[in-house]
């Protein structure tokens, strides 16, 4: 028997998520196959082919997989799930969307967000909001996961030879429409997979002042996210959310800026390896997690920080 | 069109849960309970639909003991019209409650089941894709606008590169994003009222569900702890810690 894992991808490439996923596929018995379910996707099956540890491709090519559906992915896993053990995907909002869909179809439990793999049918996971992590033995013949990326290394890229086999698309359900998508450009590297994150709070107090951490990001090489006060109120788009109900990240440097550090919050980054808090309130509770905090109104050290490091830079 | 909404009793968001010493899971006795964030915002949403003209009953569902009866008027008195409460002490995990969910669309016919993309307590984020695969309908998950016209939803949906939007053929279920509204606190007058809205009890056998757990809980664990770090005095000092002992610049 064998794994399958369903990549993440835009049709040219494949998403760092995917390559998480796989090394997660690795500790799971039987050979790893991916299945590339997109339209004109070539170049995205060659670059799962070469992942480490994956031992065939299957290249699903529909023109309704260009941007695809929940109800016809779901579909298409179906199709295809007697032939494995374990179905994987990352735990983003892509996996997170077909993967339960498919599990009931499949009248199997899904186990969501797993951030360790203990053997066949036992994982950890995190419930409220990460403040206690269980362990979960799946009771189902068949197993679909979805796990959460920063608990695993990336498979390597590169050394894998994996044969791309072709396989047939299920003809769409017509049930749902594609109608588009708003994606904002960025210079900036991607908040899931950054070395450095910097996130800003309520304490910037608008989007225009959202500058001030974009300048301290691109001195540092860093993503920017936030939290859900800074999305609610219109600072920044959704897509910067960190926390419970938004992305996690777990960068070598977390730099939170005038965040209060609710629970919510902690929950999407407290697995950053270093953490720094610059807040005006000494008792915020993000000091409590931070390895270095610095109390104080963050539009004057802000700007500071940007300077010395340029100034260390040279 | 009638809206079903499920809502589900969980632990307040602000209530700092403790693991039980034993491991054997979370301890929540005397804790405030509430209704789960996002179902308040579906149930918000359902409103709204009602208060257009779009929708025309809300049906607002629940599943666990006795004492989801609160949650329940909770939702009526936000001003949800009856509610259904599946009562049962059986540990109750998404695919139970998909199936659960299943048998009182078939029994209410609802054109759309309006309900929250994640429960706060097991964070799962399943229920609402697992009911619609298993009514065969389609489904528009992390909703942050939700627009009704000629027998479809189009939906624009949080997803982690920006905004998507779809459309989906109704009957469907949708599942609800934090941006979509914000939910409406319940006047006195409200809540006095929803005292007298119907509340029908059904259980999983008059249901025909099995709701047995697939997932065994083995342990429940605290979390490594981070240990408490330092306060720095200036920039300078800060700078000079993440290079030299953090070694991350
Ligand atoms: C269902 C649900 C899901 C949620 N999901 C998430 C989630 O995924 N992610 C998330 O982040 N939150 C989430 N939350 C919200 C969470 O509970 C908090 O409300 C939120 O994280 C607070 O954001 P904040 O820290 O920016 O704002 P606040 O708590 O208001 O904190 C602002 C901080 O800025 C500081 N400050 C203000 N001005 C300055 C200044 N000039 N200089 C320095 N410091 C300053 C203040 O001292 C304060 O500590 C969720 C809540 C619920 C109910």
């Amino acid at each position: 028997m064998s794994v399958l894992v369903l990549a993440q991808h835009d049709n040219r490439t494949l998403d760092k998520a995917t390559l998480h996923t796989v090394a997660a596929a690795a500790r799971l018995p039987g050979p790893i196959h991916v299945l590339v379910a997109g339209h004109d996707c070539g170049a995205v099956a060659e670059a799962a082919a070469a992942l480490e540890g994956v031992a065939e491709v299957l290249r699903v090519e529909h023109p309704a997989y260009a941007d695809p559906l929940a109800e016809d992915l779901a579909a298409l896993l179906v199709s295809m799930a007697a032939d494995y053990d374990h179905l994987l995907a990352p735990a983003t909002t892509f996996g997170k969307n077909v993967m339960p869909r498919v599990a009931a179809l499949l009248d199997v439990a899904q186990v969501s967000d797993v951030v360790e793999i203990l053997g066949p049918d036992t994982f950890k996971r995190y419930i409220y909001a990460g403040n206690a992590l269980a362990t979960v033995r799946s009771r189902d013949a068949r197993r679909v996961l979805t796990v959460r990326t920063t608990a695993f290394p990336p498979a390597g890229s590169g050394a894998g030879r994996a044969e791309i086999a072709t396989v047939a698309a299920v003809e769409p359900t017509g049930l749902s429409t594609f109608l588009g998508r708003e994606v904002a450009k960025r210079e900036r590297p991607e908040l899931t997979s950054a070395r450095i994150v910097v996130s800003g709070g309520r304490g910037l107090g608008s989007g225009e002042n959202f500058k001030l951490l974009e300048e301290l990001a691109d001195v540092l090489g860093a993503a920017v996210g936030a939290s859900r006060a800074a999305v609610d109120a219109g600072f920044v788009p959704n897509d910067y959310q960190v926390g419970q109900t938004g992305k996690i990240v777990a960068p070598e440097l977390y730099v939170a800026v005038g965040i209060s550090g609710a629970i919510q919050h902690l929950a999407g980054m407290k697995d950053s390896k270093v953490i720094v808090a610059i807040n005006k309130d000494e008792e915020a509770p993000i000091f409590q997690i931070a390895d270095y905090g610095i109390v104080g109104d963050l539009f004057k050290i802000v700007p500071e920080l940007t300077a010395e490091l340029r100034r260390a830079r040279g | 069109m009638r809206v079903l909404v499920p809502v589900k009793r969980v632990v307040d968001y602000n209530v700092k849960i403790r693991v039980k010493a034993d491991q054997s899971g979370v301890d929540i006795t005397g804790a405030k309970m509430s209704m789960n964030p996002f179902d308040e915002i579906a149930t918000e949403e359902a409103i709204r639909l009602k208060e257009r003209g779009v929708a025309s009953e809300i049906v607002a569902v629940s599943m666990g003991e006795a004492k989801c009866q609160e949650t329940l008027r909770t939702a009526l008195a936000m001003g949800a019209d009856r509610a259904i409460l599946v009562e049962t002490s059986a540990e109750l995990q998404p695919l139970a409650v998909a199936k659960l969910l299943k048998a009182i669309v078939a029994r209410e016919q609802p054109g759309l089941v309006l309900m929250g993309k994640q429960a706060i307590d097991d964070d799962s984020n399943q229920t609402a894709q697992m009911l619609a695969g298993l009514l065969g309908w389609p489904q528009a998950t992390f909703a942050s606008r939700i627009e009704i016209a000629d027998g479809a939803a189009t939906v624009a949906r949080e997803v982690d590169e920006g905004i998507e939007t779809i459309r989906v053929r109704l009957p469907a279920v949708v599942s609800v994003d934090l941006r979509l509204n914000e939910p409406r606190y319940a006047s006195l007058p409200n809540i006095m009222k929803a005292k007298k809205k119907p509340l029908d009890v059904l259980t999983p056998e008059t249901l025909g569900v099995d709701p047995a757990p697939r997932l065994e809980y083995l342990r429940v664990e605290e979390p490594p702890k981070r240990k408490a770090g330092v306060k720095v005095g200036s920039v300078q000092e800060l700078v000079a810690k993440l290079k030299s002992e953090a070694g991350v610049i």
